[in-house]
């Protein structure tokens, strides 16, 4: 469950721990004393509006740059001072494409796990294996450009999950897919955190993603807005759904 | 925990093979970069050839054909050419945001642009000895085992000038600034040096062209690669253009340090 924790410990075991982290581009503050934590096994929504932080987030949790205050761990290794082994932790689904379109599912696959040390013949067995979860093994020779946008997506997932990290990063990854599409990907993040005891954390700005049995974080201007289970989020605000929580934790400042 | 020796090997390894499918998608690219010097040393060389009268200087012993002057320049600018392209890709991959699957490998950073450095030099390699190959046809030809002797040059050259398109990678935020990079960075890094014209004539001319064409890493990046087509030894062209690779990859490590984040500027919400 979410809640206000201490550092070092807090993510042993797959979680994730960020504490006091704050981040400014110029004058302008991305991210103000954001602390929270997201335990092993656990699905953990992050949702908040366009702007709020969460690719901000997303960029300091992957160490494309890093943040002069605060604290990140990622399966018990402090990303500032333990990066590699916290870096091999993590899975990463960037909001943005980011497969070689002119290369085929499979050299996508054999490219990424090169670049996280892994052998041949592992790159292989691990891909059809992860490939077939999500039912794309029929398409491993394909190129990547003949894909629709929702196969794409399970692909970058499978692809994330190469190195069998225990931690799972997804940002924004149902955009621009149609509503059966995202309804899969959702689905099926669900099912790894559950079958797979992964730690996912999920950032969104679309309510109807998060699930009565999620952890919760609502962000909004960098501030974290609210955070619990999702019970205790609609109690705490006295919302009656995600919906209504969201607007109540967001509206009254958004001004846009 | 520390990954091992293997770990890495497969790491470059990967990354060698991806610039090698893309190089052998990229067809176009590959002509591109064989036409340019060809056009230089067909026509340009062929019109110069009556005005411009190169002496007898090192390496060569005897007198030599404008033509046989300028295909080591000619060599140097295909290496150029494709040392800011790797910089070029690696702002398109930025913007794509491949570059960020590349970083979260759990190799350290500087190992990473360093592979990525020895892969677009590897292709630049290739390149240069297509090159070669037709220069050959056409009667341009080196010492025969002046094109083996060549090989770790151009390693050393391809690397060094891949690292001054990394340097540049980091400052330039998008894709358009490319016709820039032209203007002010490859064609006078190309003009004011050894490549087209030996230095001597260039001092005749003017002091002050001559000493920045003496502090061009690409004049001794161009002389290196003349001497070892020749089977000579150039320990200044040597030292310069190993120290140049020295502070420009320093630069390059620095400026995608995580904690200086060249890429954080790009952050949005």
């Amino acid at each position: 469950m979410a809640q206000r924790a201490g550092h070092d410990v807090a993510s042993v075991g797959g979680g994730i721990a960020v504490a006091g982290l704050s981040y400014r581009y110029g004058s302008k503050l991305a991210l103000d004393d954001v602390t929270f934590t997201v335990e092993h096994g656990h699905f953990c929504a992050l949702l908040g509006p366009n702007g709020a932080g969460k690719s901000t987030l997303f960029s300091l949790l992957t160490r494309l740059f890093t943040a002069p205050e605060g604290h990140l761990e990622i399966a018990g290794f402090d990303l500032s001072r333990k990066a590699g082994a916290a870096l091999a932790r993590l899975g990463v689904v960037f909001q943005q494409p980011t497969l070689d379109l002119d290369l085929t599912v499979r050299q996508n696959l054999r490219y990424f796990g090169a670049l996280h040390g892994l052998s041949a013949k592992t790159i292989e067995q691990r891909s059809r294996d992860g490939l077939a979860a999500f039912e794309m093994a029929h398409r491993v020779d394909e190129k990547v450009r003949q894909l629709n946008g929702g196969h794409r997506r399970r692909v970058e997932i499978a692809r994330a999950l190469l190195h069998e990290p225990p931690v799972l990063l997804l940002d924004e990854p149902t955009v621009g897919l149609d509503v059966p599409s995202r309804a899969a990907i959702v689905e099926r993040v669900h099912a790894l955190c559950r079958d797979r005891g992964l730690t996912v954390l999920w950032a969104t700005h679309l309510v109807d993603e998060v699930r009565p049995e999620d952890d919760l974080i609502v962000l909004h201007e960098g501030v974290i807005r609210g955070q619990g289970r999702v019970p205790e989020v609609l109690e705490s605000c006295g919302g009656a759904d995600v919906a209504d929580a969201f607007a109540r934790l967001t509206g009254g400042t958004a001004a846009a | 925990m520390t990954p091992g020796a293997a770990t890495y090997a497969r790491c470059l390894w990967g990354i060698l093979w991806r610039e090698g499918l893309r190089f052998v998608q990229q067809r176009e690219r590959f002509v591109a970069a064989l036409v340019r010097p060809l056009v230089w040393l067909v026509v340009f060389a062929a019109g110069f050839r009556a005005a411009l009268g190169v002496s007898i200087i090192p390496p060569y012993e005897t007198y030599i054909t404008y033509e046989t002057y300028i295909v080591p320049g000619l060599v140097g600018m295909v290496q150029l050419f494709n040392g800011m392209q790797t910089s070029l890709s690696l702002v398109y991959d930025r913007e794509v945001g491949s570059m960020r699957v590349l970083l979260t490998s759990p190799l350290p950073r500087w190992f990473l642009l360093v592979s990525k450095l020895i892969g677009g030099c590897v292709v630049s390699v290739l390149q240069v000895y297509v090159f070669l190959l037709i220069a050959w046809l056409f009667g341009i030809q080196m010492e025969p085992l002046g094109y083996l002797a060549v090989l770790p040059v151009l390693l050393l050259t391809g690397i060094m000038l891949g690292a001054v398109g990394l340097v540049l990678s980091s400052t330039i935020r998008q894709l358009e600034n490319f016709a820039g990079v032209m203007n002010f960075v490859i064609f006078p890094m190309f003009f004011l040096s050894s490549a087209l014209y030996p230095l001597w004539k260039m001092q005749e001319s003017s002091l002050l062209l001559y000493r920045i064409c003496a502090w061009n890493p690409f004049t001794h990046a161009v002389e290196l690669i003349r001497f070892a087509l020749y089977l000579s030894w150039n320990g200044t062209a040597l030292a310069w253009t190993a120290g140049s690779l020295a502070v420009f990859l320093g630069i390059a490590i620095v400026a995608y340090d995580p904690r200086h984040g060249m890429i954080r500027r790009r952050g949005g919400g």
